[in-house]
């Protein structure tokens, strides 16, 4: 399968920006079952992607292998090529990609033995940041531009897990920021969360995304359609539809997109 | 799979075509007062405007509530969006009814007038609108275009008939109340045709998701420029 091209560029579209990771035919299964079947997807820098699709179709497995996540579990892997700008992610080294690609998971989990100013400064301390100052303004800056900074500036050494649920969720968004990378994955970051707390992980996106890429994986097709620019419709293992998320949920290209996302699936 | 949306929409799409069937019945009654001479037909016109009118609102309410409730994307979104428009235009052309009907009654206790291209500019919109309708029941994208470009034989009957009345205005002082209530008919009649145009313009829209509006100039100067015009040069 070829390239799934980006979305054509018109005055109606958003302006382009460069291409921030890319992925060339990508395969990864779970033992001899297969679940991604040759995926070819160019996100754009500082843009939110969604990925939508029933359960099953791969958009999990599709964002952990971004970030060299899925060859962790045994018996998985993960064939063609992913490229982080233009280097090849396959051949760097885990964990200093996953600094460069954070990721969100669908329940909060911060760490359950750390503070909440511990927590956000887990990631320098483990890379050998022990400056105070240093790890305090972090810890700041990343609270604030999690949108939590208000809400915890005067409890910062109370537990992590004592906090609400959305609040740990933007607890371990800050955390993810903290470590400055380039790409930010997100898998149902909202699904245990009420109305309220999503609307603020929602706002929280939309203000990130100035300064880096987000990939969103959802559920919630009417979260997709008002946090990203682009969405991606997967079915099966494939690819079907990737395109302007403004297009995608007007006037989808493809009959199994539309069905999907009015609901008449199955 | 069948789902309980689409009975929903299924409805929506009943009571437009109930409102624009009253619609049609409105402009029909409304004309024959004008071309019968028979003013008994303003009180049905009258009636059934109330009726549109209540239509009107309810449709706007269900389209509203389907939205809030349901968070329609893609084809379903295009069919509430579209349904939206046409009950604005369906209402308008409820209203343009009623006005050619109390001109017509006006005209029916005054000395008969020449009709110029009325009757044939009944006929156009009348199909016009009839068949944008039919094009919005069927999804039929061909009929739709066929009813846009009637809308220019419309224009050009209205400037036709303007012309005409103008000069007959202009040679019998006596004719010209008369004369302009003729006028304002055929000025009802083109934006009955404006307004179906607007439905078959809503009916691409709704199926192909393209928006067709001013992507060319359909509506070459009015024909009121140029009974404008005439009375200047008189």
């Amino acid at each position: 399968m070829r390239p799934m091209s980006l979305p054509a560029e018109s005055s109606a579209t958003p302006k382009a920006m460069p291409i921030a990771m890319s992925v060339r035919d990508l395969r990864a299964s779970y033992g001899a079952a297969s679940v991604l079947k040759d995926v070819n997807l160019e996100v754009r820098e500082r843009t939110v992607t969604a990925i939508i699709g029933p359960s099953g179709c791969g958009k999990s497995t599709l964002i952990r292998c971004l970030n060299r996540m899925h060859e962790a579990i045994p018996g998985a892997t993960c064939d063609g090529d992913i490229l982080l700008g233009d280097r090849n992610a396959l051949a760097l080294d885990p964990v200093l990609l996953r600094r460069e690609v954070g990721m969100v998971f669908q329940r909060p989990n911060p760490f359950p033995t750390m503070t909440i100013a511990q927590n956000v400064a887990a990631g320098l301390v483990l890379n050998g940041v022990c400056d105070h100052a240093v790890l305090a303004e972090t810890v700041e800056k990343s609270l604030r531009r999690a949108a939590l900074w208000d809400e915890v500036k005067d409890k910062l050494d109370a537990p992590g897990v004592g906090l609400s649920g959305g609040q740990q969720q933007r607890l371990c968004i800050a955390r993810a920021l903290a470590v400055e990378p380039r790409v930010l994955l997100l898998d149902e970051p909202c699904s245990a969360l009420d109305p309220i707390a999503t609307g603020r992980i929602e706002e929280l996106l939309l203000q990130i995304k100035d300064q880096l890429t987000v990939v969103i994986v959802t559920h919630n097709m009417q979260q997709a359609a008002r946090v990203s620019e682009y969405t991606v419709f997967m079915l099966m293992g494939e690819m079907v539809e990737y395109g302007l998320t403004r297009q995608m949920f007007t006037k989808p290209t493809d009959k199994r997109t539309e069905d999907y996302i009015t609901g008449r699936f199955g | 799979m069948k789902r309980h949306f689409d009975a929903d929409l299924d409805d929506l799409r009943g009571s437009l075509l109930r409102m624009g069937g009253l619609c049609e019945e409105m402009v029909q009654s409304a004309v024959k007062v004008v071309i019968e001479r028979d003013e008994s037909r303003l009180a049905a016109v009258q009636e059934w405007e109330r009726q549109v009118n209540a239509l009107h609102i309810e449709i706007d309410d269900v389209c509203l509530r389907l939205i809030a409730l349901h968070q329609p994307a893609a084809g379903d979104l295009r069919l509430i969006a579209a349904a939206i428009k046409i009950n604005s235009d369906l209402e308008r052309v409820g209203d343009q009814a009623v006005n050619i009907a109390e001109t017509g009654v006006y005209l029916c206790k005054e000395p008969k007038i020449k009709l110029g291209d009325i009757p044939r500019m009944v006929q156009v919109a009348v199909g016009m609108l009839k068949d944008s309708l039919d094009a919005f029941a069927r999804g039929n994208v061909d009929l739709a275009r066929e009813v846009i470009k009637r809308d220019d034989e419309e224009d050009r009957l209205k400037s036709q008939t303007f012309n005409e009345l103008v000069y007959l205005m202009q040679s019998d002082a006596s004719a010209i109340q008369r004369g302009m209530g003729i006028i304002l008919i055929a000025r009802n009649l083109e934006r009955i045709a404006d307004h179906a145009t607007n439905i078959a313009e809503d009916v691409i829209f709704m199926v192909l998701g393209k928006d067709i509006r001013h992507s060319a100039d359909p509506h070459p100067a009015s024909g009121m420029e140029g009974a404008d015009a005439k009375l200047k040069e008189g």
